[in-house]
């Protein structure tokens, strides 16, 4: 790929039914020391994860803390190496065909903490500058096109290029590491948390502005949040991780209209809800999540579901088809082969009185 | 209004022109502390580059009637040392090899150190191993005993003890580099400009050096004075400069046996080593503020 061409968006390879990216059986175990005379594990951070994601559109990934949503972005951009699996890119695979150099120059990455996620010495436009820099464009042009991005992300250059990140607000930090994202011309963002720190009018704002950007620079998001609402609101596909694995993946609509997991559904349950008939009337889901040291045999989940049986907890389910177009789930209820006296089952009403 | 954002446009734009390190100097030179402590370092710099154009008494010429004058004496303003010769000469021609021999190895060490630091930081993993436990065997030895065990193994001389003095004040650079690029390297822009492609000469370059070196810088001006005693120790112990070399380690330590009969004179060159040591100190404290965009 030529170095030159940073200001054009990339060019599209494979045509529109190649997904951009797509992940298979992705696995990271972080080993953990084990304390005077307890013995060593490993943290499944991220276990056999598979999925793929499609040009222009916005996947979604949800899931609550420390089930592996950042560990996922983090091993997609080779920030950390996997244990097992293999990251392909516009159909060439990440280590054969397609280097880490030009899969960084097509995937970039947004972090959470806006003010962690700049250095503190270099001004708004040196820290967009930089990567250009590192791909060879001239300073001059460099610092033309973070202008540029400046103007993009609705920061007027005049006023934001030469201050330092201490002095702008949460908002204008997050909108300048957009604009650092966008230096490179990407054509996969992803956005780790972006606008879970920022306060809700501000999120909105940027929000709306990450919409306007993927409408003209054609890109495609996958975007990291625990808030089901927003997740909602921007994306196509949703992922939902629990304790490392992909426990569903669908459309958004057949997603909140018919959710199949129990524990998707028990996420949604937690939601809180303006409207008083549908008031959160007892805690949905018990307990902590299970130590992703040694998780739960079967089903992950099995330890914290209404309706585990035994067979949940001797066999791990895989992503079965529910029946509506993309839509999987991990869940024996799902599969009306294997043995759950609850399988086949699939609406809420249906399983309450079954 | 608008003229008054216009201007506060175009102030900033002159800022960003002038570059970081104007920033610093413009910041620094706001600081009174800090300009009274560079016009005495400055002063003494500069008075014992040019000594030879001062029209002082000759440093080496002494006399056995004029031995121990007092402060004050006429034609003496600071009195004579125990071989009669002038100290208001001896302590000018003397700035010359203190503070050469007092920030010469440090800076050389100060470069090596950080280097080697920030590398084993940044670095992690075999490259932090070999570089730290090699450091850790020099700290087994106290830095006296280091600098007279190299300097005698060197030999005698200022060369030999200056090299001496960069091999002991480099493990503690080393350390302090270490731990504060550990610190930095787990932050999430060193995370995003690796996302960028960037190799890690550039990282360490570009995001890591500029936040690190403030507090390194600041500790290694702290080595000063301590490279300033230890230098003069060495003198001492004859693995330094020689008598009658003027040099106030060598000075002091000389003009100990007069510590009863002229007790003031004999003080005198302790006096430079603290003035020049705390104006060190005080000025990196100065530094370390102004090198901080924050403030």
């Amino acid at each position: 790929m030529s170095e030159a061409d940073l200001s054009a968006p990339a060019a599209d390879v494979g045509g529109p039914q190649q997904p951009l990216l797509e992940v298979r059986s992705l696995s990271k175990h972080f080993p953990v020391r084990g304390g005077f005379i307890g013995k060593a594990g490993v943290v499944r951070a991220v276990d056999d994860v598979n999925f793929s994601v499609d040009k222009g559109e916005v996947l979604g990934i949800v899931g609550e803390s420390g089930c592996g949503k950042s560990t996922t972005a983090r091993l997609v951009i080779g920030l950390i190496q996997p244990d097992q699996g293999s990251i392909i890119l516009d159909g060439e695979k990440l280590g054969a065909s397609l280097s880490l150099r030009d899969l960084r120059r097509r995937v970039q990455m947004v972090f959470q903490d806006s003010y962690a996620s700049l250095n503190p010495r270099l001004t708004v436009e040196d820290s967009i500058a930089f990567g250009p820099k590192v791909h060879g464009i001239a300073a001059d042009d460099a610092r033309a096109r973070a202008h540029d991005l400046l103007r993009k992300v609705g920061l007027d250059p005049a006023l934001f290029a030469a201050r330092y990140p201490h002095e702008l607000s949460g908002g204008q930090r997050q909108r300048v590491n957009i604009a650092r994202a966008l230096a490179l011309s990407p054509r996969l963002v992803l956005l780790d948390e972006a606008v879970s720190a920022l306060d809700k009018s501000v999120e909105a704002q940027v929000l709306n502005l990450l919409i306007d950007l993927k409408e003209e620079l054609g890109l495609t998001y996958v975007f990291i949040s625990h808030d089901l609402n927003v997740v909602r609101f921007i994306s196509d596909r949703v992922i939902v991780m629990y304790l490392g694995e992909v426990v569903e993946t669908g459309p958004v609509e057949a997603l909140w209209s018919d959710a199949r997991h129990p524990y998707t559904r028990a996420l949604f349950a937690a939601m809180p809800s303006l409207d008083p008939d549908r008031r959160t009337q007892e805690a949905p889901i018990t307990g902590d999540p299970p130590n992703p040291i040694d998780p739960p045999s079967g089903c992950r989940f099995h330890t914290r579901c209404p309706f585990a049986e035994s067979v949940c907890s001797e066999k791990s389910p895989s992503l079965f088809a529910t029946g509506n177009e993309r839509h999987f789930a991990a869940c024996h209820m799902v599969d009306p082969a294997s043995g759950h006296s609850k399988a086949g089952h699939f609406s809420a009403r249906e399983l309450q009185h079954a | 209004m608008s003229a008054v954002a216009d201007d506060l446009v175009r102030i900033a734009a002159v800022d960003k022109a002038r570059g970081y390190w104007a920033s610093v100097f413009r910041r620094l030179s706001r600081d009174p502390l800090s300009v009274a402590c560079a016009s005495v370092l400055l002063l003494i710099a500069l008075a014992a580059i040019f000594a030879p154009y001062l029209g002082l008494a000759d440093p080496y010429q002494g006399s056995m009637i004029r031995r121990l004058r007092w402060i004050g004496t006429p034609g003496y303003p600071l009195g004579t040392d125990e071989l009669g010769r002038d100290m208001v000469a001896r302590l000018i021609y003397g700035g010359r090899l203190s503070l050469f021999l007092g920030l010469f190895p440090v800076v050389l060490a100060f470069c090596i150190g950080t280097t080697l630091g920030v590398m084993a930081g940044y670095l992690g993993g075999f490259v932090n191993q070999a570089i730290m436990r090699t450091v850790d065997v020099f700290y087994a030895f106290p830095s006296v005993l280091l600098a007279i065990a190299i300097s005698g193994a060197l030999g005698a001389g200022i060369t030999n003890s200056i090299v001496s003095l960069t091999i002991v004040f480099i493990p503690p650079i080393v350390r302090v580099s270490e731990s504060v690029t550990t610190s930095v390297r787990g932050l999430d822009f060193v995370d995003a400009a690796r996302a960028s492609g960037a190799g890690p000469i550039t990282i360490m370059r570009v995001h890591v050096l500029g936040n690190v070196l403030g507090p390194i810088f600041v500790y290694s001006t702290s080595l000063i004075s301590v490279c300033m005693i230890l230098a003069s120790g060495l003198s001492f112990l004859g693995l330094g400069t020689k008598p009658p070399e003027p040099e106030w380690g060598l000075m002091l330590n000389t003009l100990r046996t007069a510590i009863y009969a002229n007790p003031w004179v004999a003080a005198l060159p302790g006096a430079m080593i603290f003035i020049v040591s705390i104006c060190f100190n005080l000025l990196s404290d100065g530094m370390r503020s102004a090198m901080d965009v924050r403030s």
